[in-house]
């Protein structure tokens, strides 16, 4: 197993988290076998961050790369399952 | 999607799955808003909606070519303004509101997508609403206008999405569906992503709506009846009712549609409208407008008369009407498919019909509420308060108007306190699931957080108890002017009767009425009442065993309250506090009920109970209410000194049982542990004295005083299953209750010991301690052992050791029943003995198989010194029990 970029800690600034999912997205591609992202200093999500994460599982799916999102606390984990993200991604403590 | 419509192409199901996932995501970001965030929202897009109400109306009139600009407009207001004050203060994220006292938490969670159909006849105001509540609640809304106006529908959804989204509402919070079809709509309704459909329109979209099998607030047509009664202020109801009916021309569905008018007031209440610039139809107008608005194949209104002018529909029907003329009165003779314009109309067209009586009246209201508009709206003006509330008996209605214009009386917040909206709930009998008006309340799951709460408890016992050797001489203190003694005839030969009659203050009128020494039926209830009504007692003294108080406590029910059924206050109940049937409060006579008991065993003298035979369906009947309890008891020993060892024996185990069961009771408390565990004490002390050794004082009046105190016990956390046994094996086989209670003790303790087949539902205990209960009263009794399950057995093995020192018989077998007779018993005693009340404080719920293996251990019978004792099932184990 590669991890290509592990872990990315996010800010907790919600445009933040999305710039940065958007840049992981991008780097997706060159990336194989697993990647974490580290969410444990996310306290809030918004609607761009979300789309972003979208696209993340989206590409990772395309390139049969697992992510795997670290220390998604349990705020976060209820919009992620409201937004029907969660099982489209390992959660890890 | 229903099957008849044609498949959607992948392009258009792509759009819609973009919407939904769009609205999804929305709601999710949303979700994590707090109320100060929402609020904060809220108040600027109620600012836009005010800014653009004129605006928006225009765009609504000019695009769907219906009402009027400035009706639209204030409509527009009142969707903002008026919704906006009621919904500013409340509560509708996180807690919303909590009641301490009853432990009770409602908490608010969104809904998450929800998709909304709206009207032509009322666009833009409807959106506003729509997108308030949806704010205020954290939901995502996706739009489905009218096609005939979603040009101005999709511009206030941009209006309130832009300001929302500026105000820090998550992107994609509402949307709105371009040029949609019913197939767009059938998708959407059956998305499985789609949490509520919020239809507002013709019976068309709500009917689809709740077909959808979606959770859906279906608001659709109504047919208002209108009341206008001989007492009405008239000027006032003629001046309401055109505001109402020419409203943006009469387009908000709970407009008026037919009044109905008393004959004394008929005439002038049409001159009225004409002065005010009605026309009123004559027959032949009547008829030619019928044809013109209604529809005659389906008798439903005309689509293109909807929310037009008066003087337009007059134009289109032929009818020639002054120019200004802003409402037309078309006089019809009934309701029905003959009486065309007997149905909803949204336009400025009113039917009258005039009522020769108020009974007339109603019914011809009651039939136009049945033309279509059930469940929606009426309207009643009258000064009459007996005829208002007639009428809101026999209309079903969800919005009932009194003096005061329909469709603005129902929008709330106007004419009245209601909730302000712009979509009725027309309950069951308009297909809907609620008849309010639709408000953020509705956009929520409230979810109830219910904390746990213990019941109340109570310590209730007689006002005044003696005791001691000749405590009988308290009667002193008793006065009456005329007493009745009821006892049997064995303590009237032996002389009790008279050392209590001689107790009595002198001057007492004292009649003595015996009744046989048995447990009470009906019969003998009958007579004693007619003895007390006959010497109009005041006072009653019962000198007996737990019969004759029994039967002393249900004659002076039935004497204080004659209507009292006793069958039907020996009703079933869960919870004493809770039952069905109440005891009887109103009394037509007064007395004193003084209770000497002569058994050491029932408590009866101190207990709000009482047992009676029914001896045609061989069952007992218990009787429990505090309203039985005795008013004084007296606890003499004198009256025990002769009491044969059988009765001593019987009567004792009898009055352990009910300790025994107070103790493990779910209703035990501090109070009636203490009780209980003392009179355990006495009797395992004192009973094989007081059996052994009759004339010993000391062991017969501490036996006197147990079976007391376990009376108190027990009157304040009840008995168990044992009683519910004994009391169907003794009314079926004629057995002794307190022998009945033997067989079956030291069974009931293993069993209730044991781990239990099911949890006895009770808020009061916080763990299962039956069997560590147990342990404590081995202890206090000195049994030894070391672990709970130790003391359990020993406890069972001292009570088969008292049995057998008392000459209980070991089995039911030993009764000389046979196994055959016995087991063709059995439906009936577990039958009973289940609708028996006594087993619902028992610590373990009994299921009917169990009762039948307790009826089987007891006919065995009990373990001989030596042998193991009897064990139900499983013991507890200690670790098991937190």
């Amino acid at each position: 197993m590669t991890t290509a970029i592990a872990p990315v800690c996010f800010a907790i600034d919600s445009e933040r988290v999305a710039e940065a999912l958007q840049a992981i997205a991008a780097q997706l591609g060159s990336a194989d076998g697993e990647v974490t992202l580290d969410f444990s200093s996310v306290t809030r999500i918004d609607s761009s961050a979300l789309r972003a994460l979208d696209v993340v599982a989206r590409t990772a799916d395309e390139k049969s790369i697992k992510i795997m999102l670290r220390g998604v606390n349990l705020d976060i984990y209820r919009v992620l399952k409201l937004a029907t993200l969660a099982r489209r991604f390992s959660l890890v403590n | 999607m229903p099957e008849n419509l044609v498949p959607l192409s992948e392009e258009r199901i792509a759009y819609l799955e973009g919407l939904v996932s769009q609205a999804r995501m929305a709601a999710a970001v949303f979700s994590q808003c707090t109320q100060e965030d929402v609020d904060r929202i809220v108040k600027p897009m109620v600012l836009a909606g005010l800014e653009n109400a004129q605006y928006l109306a225009r765009l609504a009139v000019e695009e769907t070519r219906i009402g009027v600009l400035e009706d639209k407009a204030l409509k527009n207001m009142v969707a903002t303004e008026f919704v906006y004050n009621y919904v500013r203060n409340k509560r509708t994220v996180g807690v919303i509101a909590e009641y301490p006292e009853r432990g009770l938490i409602e908490l608010a969670e969104p809904i998450g997508v929800i998709f909304s159909l709206t009207p032509i006849t009322n666009p833009t105001s409807t959106v506003l609403f729509k997108c308030i509540m949806a704010i205020k609640t954290r939901n995502a809304v996706i739009f489905s206008p009218h096609p005939s106006s979603w040009r101005c529908c999709s511009e206030a959804v941009r209006i309130m999405y832009e300001t929302a989204v500026k105000q820090g509402a998550p992107e994609g919070v509402f949307t709105c569906l371009e040029s949609h079809t019913l197939q767009d709509n059938a998708y959407l309704m059956h998305h499985k992503d789609v949490g509520l459909i919020d239809a507002t329109g013709g019976p068309g979209a709500v009917k689809a709506a709740y077909s959808s099998g979606k959770p859906a607030l279906g608001v659709g047509p109504g047919n208002t009846p209108v009341y206008l009664e001989k007492t009405a202020d008239l000027d006032m109801a003629v001046v309401d009712i055109i505001t109402s009916k020419t409203f943006d021309n009469g387009t908000i569905c709970a407009s008026e549609q037919t009044v109905v008018i008393d004959d004394e007031i008929y005439d002038r209440v049409l001159k009225k409208f004409a002065d005010l610039g009605t026309h009123i139809c004559n027959a032949k107008e009547t008829a030619l407008l019928g044809r013109t608005v209604i529809d005659p194949a389906t008798g439903f209104m005309q689509p293109m008369a909807v929310g037009q002018k008066a003087v337009d529909i007059a134009r289109f029907a032929g009818i020639s009407v002054k120019p200004n003329t802003k409402l037309l009165i078309a006089p019809i003779k009934g309701v029905g498919r003959e009486f065309p314009l007997s149905v909803e109309k949204l336009f400025p067209v009113l039917a009258v019909y005039r009522a020769m009586s108020a009974e007339e009246a109603l019914k011809i209201c009651v039939d136009v509420n049945r033309a279509g508009g059930l469940g929606h709206t009426a309207v009643v003006f009258s000064k009459n308060e007996a005829i208002i509330r007639k009428f809101g008996e026999v209309i079903n209605a969800g919005r009932i108007i009194v003096n005061s214009p329909g469709s603005i009386g129902a929008l709330g917040g106007v004419y009245n306190d209601m909730v302000p909206t712009f979509s009725f709930g027309c309950g069951t009998g308009g297909g809907n699931s609620t008849t309010d008006n639709i408000n953020v309340y509705h956009y929520l799951n409230i979810k109830r957080m219910a904390r746990r709460t213990p019941a109340h408890m109570w310590f209730r016992v007689p006002n005044q108890i003696y005791f001691n050797m000749n405590a009988v001489e308290n009667l002193r203190n008793c006065p009456s002017r005329s007493t009745v003694i009821i006892s049997n005839p064995a303590l009237e030969q032996i002389g009790h009767v008279d050392v209590v009659r001689r107790s009595l203050p002198p001057h007492t009128q004292v009649r003595v009425s015996i009744i046989p020494d048995a447990e009470p039926d009906i019969k003998i209830i009958a007579q004693g009442v007619e003895t007390l009504n006959f010497y109009k007692a005041d006072q009653i003294i019962a000198l007996g065993g737990g019969s004759v108080i029994d039967a002393a406590k249900i004659m002076k029910l039935k004497y204080e309250s004659p209507e009292a059924d006793l069958e039907e206050l020996a009703a079933p109940f869960l919870d004493i506090r809770k039952r069905v049937v109440q005891y009887p409060t109103e009394k037509v006579n007064h007395s004193r009920l003084i209770a000497i008991s002569t058994t050491s065993g029932t408590g009866s003298e101190v207990t709000p109970f009482a047992v009676m035979t029914n001896k045609e369906r061989g069952i007992k009947v218990t009787l429990a209410d505090y309203s039985l309890t005795p008013d004084v008891a007296i606890v003499d020993p004198q009256f025990v000194m002769s009491m044969p060892k059988g009765l001593t024996a019987d009567t004792g185990i009898d009055c352990l049982t009910h300790a025994l069961e107070a103790g493990v009771s779910i209703y035990a408390s501090a109070f009636t542990d203490s009780n209980a565990m003392q009179a355990i004490r006495l009797v395992f002390k004192y009973l094989p004295e007081a059996y052994e050794n009759p004339g010993d004082e000391e062991a017969r009046t501490m036996m006197h005083n147990a079976a007391c105190i376990a009376g108190i016990a027990f009157s304040n956390a009840s008995v168990g299953v044992n009683h519910a046994l004994a009391h169907a094996f003794g009314a079926r086989f004629h057995v002794a209750h307190g022998r009945a209670n033997a067989l079956m003790l030291p069974h009931v303790i293993a069993y209730n010991a044991s781990v239990p087949t099911k949890f006895m539902p009770s808020p009061n205990t916080r763990a299962y301690v039956a069997h560590k209960k147990y342990a404590v009263i081995a202890d206090l009794l000195g049994l030894g052992g070391h672990t709970v399950e130790e003391k359990v057995t020993k406890l069972v093995r001292a009570t088969e050791q008292l049995l057998d020192r008392l000459g209980v018989p070991r089995s039911i077998a030993d009764l000389g029943i046979s196994k055959e007779e016995f087991e063709r018993a059995m439906p009936d005693l577990t039958k009973n003995a289940f609708d028996d009340p006594s087993w619902r404080s028992n610590p373990r719920m009994p299921l009917i198989s169990e009762l039948a293996e307790l009826y089987w251990s007891a006919y065995r019978g009990r373990s001989a010194a030596g042998d193991e004792p009897p064990v139900a099932s499983r013991p507890v184990k200690e670790e098991v029990c937190v």
